[in-house]
């Protein structure tokens, strides 16, 4: 299939029902609109289910309900919304259901703003809900990498028979760009075995996240944690620029990760050995090739469209054997490349062999 | 009832439905809860739809009812089980689904969801067990609770000045378009339980039939937090609950009539 000019939410949103996406429920909100505007045309045509609830709190509980049939089924909001989907979040992990919800974060906290950001972090891959579990968390940079990551999410959400979220940002969903899309998927026929069809002709299945004696529920809560271990051991994704011989490793994820990429591609040429580490799975956070690049780099500097979220697991990673440093804006504000090669440089520069310290940012300010 | 002969001289002339699984349930002594899901399983058996219904039980006292059914069922979240059956029943549109829910997880926490479910005429069936009080928490003051009603957290009585009046949900959503079938009835004597089985009886046919979203509310008792002997909880529904929420018709379409 060749390439064609997508916006960030269509992509998504057509990869989702390529993936066979059979029913989608959501509520409108900026900047992950068009992502329900395309799911309404689409999955019409194609007499799949498609449904405006009347709030965040309706779509994800209609999205238990119809993950207990067995169907690949999912919604997509942004950080307000996806605050108002706790409860039912929990209520899935609970009821050890598959499903995949796409947060187009946004400014916050509160009402905030319309502008992209990276703020959910902790709320998305510490649990997504009260409870002792973790959502896997895929973080796309780019409208290619948000079209193959949904596709993947569907594939590890029925593996797992667990929730996969999609964290794009308002960058990701609203931005334009060359990508191509895969072919049509047929949607699935047959229904898992714990489905809610109907009992015929077997005993009836029930689906709750109920065990009122402490002991039950704890043997479901280490049921959770084993799968969650055997995700932590599996589907750690990531990928690696210019890590080979870099003395500053700079990590960041999604649209972050991306304009890092060209800081870091700028400090290259001015002779700075600078290596970027982009995490593509949020939860879980790709620890062991982190710590393994602890022991070859000298400092880290994490870059984020936050206060600092993601920096609390790459200090968990690298475990406190080297310096890292942190580079964010927040509330909507897009850090420019030269903001982070600043910050490149100034860590570059308490580094010993990180050398090329005068960047073309420095010669102006100078 | 079926009538099965067990041999010459004995008649089987009363036995669990079907539709009821063969086990102990939790409710208190005299709560009507346990009228409600026999006359439910009652009517899905004589319907025949055992094999094709999907229950989805609320939180409140008959949280377990996914189990005390033997049926495919689920357990939604406080006051979301209309949105949950909403998910079951547009991806399997040829399936029973039926929310039963209480006052407190329908009219309070779950308003939203139950207005909508009906405006959107969704094709559900809600059994709507009102007991004026919220039974599994221990007998705190609900929507439906009555002026003057004394609870665990209207020590005083529901002071109206306060905490406004009790919600009147058949005639809420009898004023929407996509409800077609939502009727008030009462458990507090056998000539009501009878006509609140009909009720059902009617409300699953509905369903059956595509016609949109029916309720059947249940005046019912909860001796427990009431305070009172299961006789007595019985009178209270006749003499205290029924003045104030009317039995009756309250939406009955034309299609529904020739049923
Ligand atoms: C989100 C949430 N809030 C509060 C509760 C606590 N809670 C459990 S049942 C209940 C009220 C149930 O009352 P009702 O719906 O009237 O049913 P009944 O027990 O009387 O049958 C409440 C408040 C909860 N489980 N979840
Ligand atoms: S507390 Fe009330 S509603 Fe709950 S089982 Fe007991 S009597 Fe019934």
């Amino acid at each position: 299939m060749a390439k064609e000019m997508l916006k960030g939410n269509i992509a998504i949103a057509e990869a989702a029902v390529r993936a066979g996406v059979e029913a989608y429920f959501g509520y409108p909100i900026t900047p992950q609109t068009e992502l329900l505007e395309h799911m309404s045309r689409r999955m019409v045509e194609l007499q799949r289910v498609f449904l405006q609830a009347e709030s965040e709190v309706a779509a994800i509980n209609m999205v238990y309900g119809a993950a207990c049939t067995g169907v690949r089924v999912m919604t997509s909001s942004s950080s307000p919304g996806f605050s108002l989907m706790q409860e039912g979040l929990s209520y899935i992990a609970g009821s050890d259901l598959p499903c995949v919800v796409v947060d187009v974060m946004r400014g916050g906290p509160g009402l905030g703003n319309i502008l992209p950001s990276q703020g959910d972090y902790f709320q998305i891959t510490r649990s997504a809900g009260h409870g002792d579990y973790h959502p896997i968390v895929l973080a796309p940079s780019s409208v290619q990498e948000a079209i193959d990551l949904t596709t993947l999410a569907f594939d590890l959400a029925d593996q797992y028979r667990h929730i996969v979220i999609v964290a794009a940002d308002g960058l990701i969903g609203q931005m334009m760009e060359p990508a191509e899309l895969p072919p049509m998927q047929s949607v699935r026929t047959n229904r898992p075995d714990w489905a809610l069809t109907g009992a015929d002709g077997r005993q009836p299945n029930s689906i709750a996240s109920f065990y009122l004696k402490a002991e039950e529920e704890e043997a479901f809560n280490q049921k959770i944690q084993n799968r969650l271990h055997e995700i932590r051991d599996a589907e750690q994704r990531f990928i690696e620029y210019y890590t080979d011989d870099c003395e500053l490793l700079v990590v960041g994820y999604g649209s972050a990760g991306r304009i890092a990429l060209s800081a870091v591609e700028t400090a290259r040429d001015n002779g700075m050995k600078v290596g970027l580490f982009r995490p593509l799975t949020l939860w879980p956070f790709p620890e062991k090739r982190l710590s393994e690049l602890t022991d070859m780099v000298g400092a880290c500097l994490v870059v984020e469209m936050s206060a600092g979220q993601m920096i609390e697991d790459v200090r968990l990673a690298t475990g406190g054997q080297i310096p890292v440093g942190f580079y964010g804006r927040m509330g909507g504000v897009i850090p420019m490349p030269d903001e982070i090669l600043q910050a490149i440089t100034t860590h570059c520069r308490q580094l010993k062999h990180c050398e090329g310290a005068f960047t073309p940012l420095e010669r102006v300010n100078s | 009832m079926m009538t099965t002969t067990l041999n010459e001289t004995s008649t089987l002339v009363y036995e669990r439905p079907h539709s009821l699984a063969a086990c102990n349930t939790n409710y208190c002594p005299g709560c009507t809860h346990g009228v409600a899901h026999r006359l439910l399983a009652e009517a899905i058996d004589e319907l025949g739809l055992r094999e094709r219904t999907i229950l989805v039980a609320p939180v409140g006292c008959s949280v377990f009812a996914y189990k005390y059914f033997n049926m495919d069922g689920c357990e939604a979240a406080h006051g979301r089980a209309p949105a949950m059956a909403t998910g079951v029943k547009r991806v399997q549109p040829d399936k029973m689904v039926i929310t039963y829910q209480g006052d407190g997880d329908l009219a309070s926490i779950g308003m939203a969801e139950i207005v909508h479910a009906a405006a959107r005429g969704e094709n559900i069936t809600t059994i709507f067990v009102n007991n004026a009080i919220y039974g599994m928490t221990g007998g705190q003051m609900a929507p439906t609770s009555l002026p003057g009603q004394k609870t665990t957290s209207s020590p005083f009585g529901r002071d109206t000045i306060l905490t406004g009046y009790p919600v009147r949900m058949s005639e809420l959503l009898s004023t929407l378009d996509g409800a077609t079938y939502i009727v008030r009835r009462s458990l507090h004597d056998i000539a009501n339980i009878r006509k609140a089985k009909k009720a059902i009886l009617t409300a699953l046919k509905v369903q059956m039939n595509g016609m949109g979203f029916s309720m059947v509310e249940l005046l019912s008792s909860c001796p427990t937090n009431w305070g009172l002997e299961p006789v007595e909880a019985l009178h209270w529904i006749e003499n205290n609950m029924i003045p104030a929420f009317p039995l009756g018709d309250y939406k009955v379409i034309e299609e529904v009539r020739s049923l």
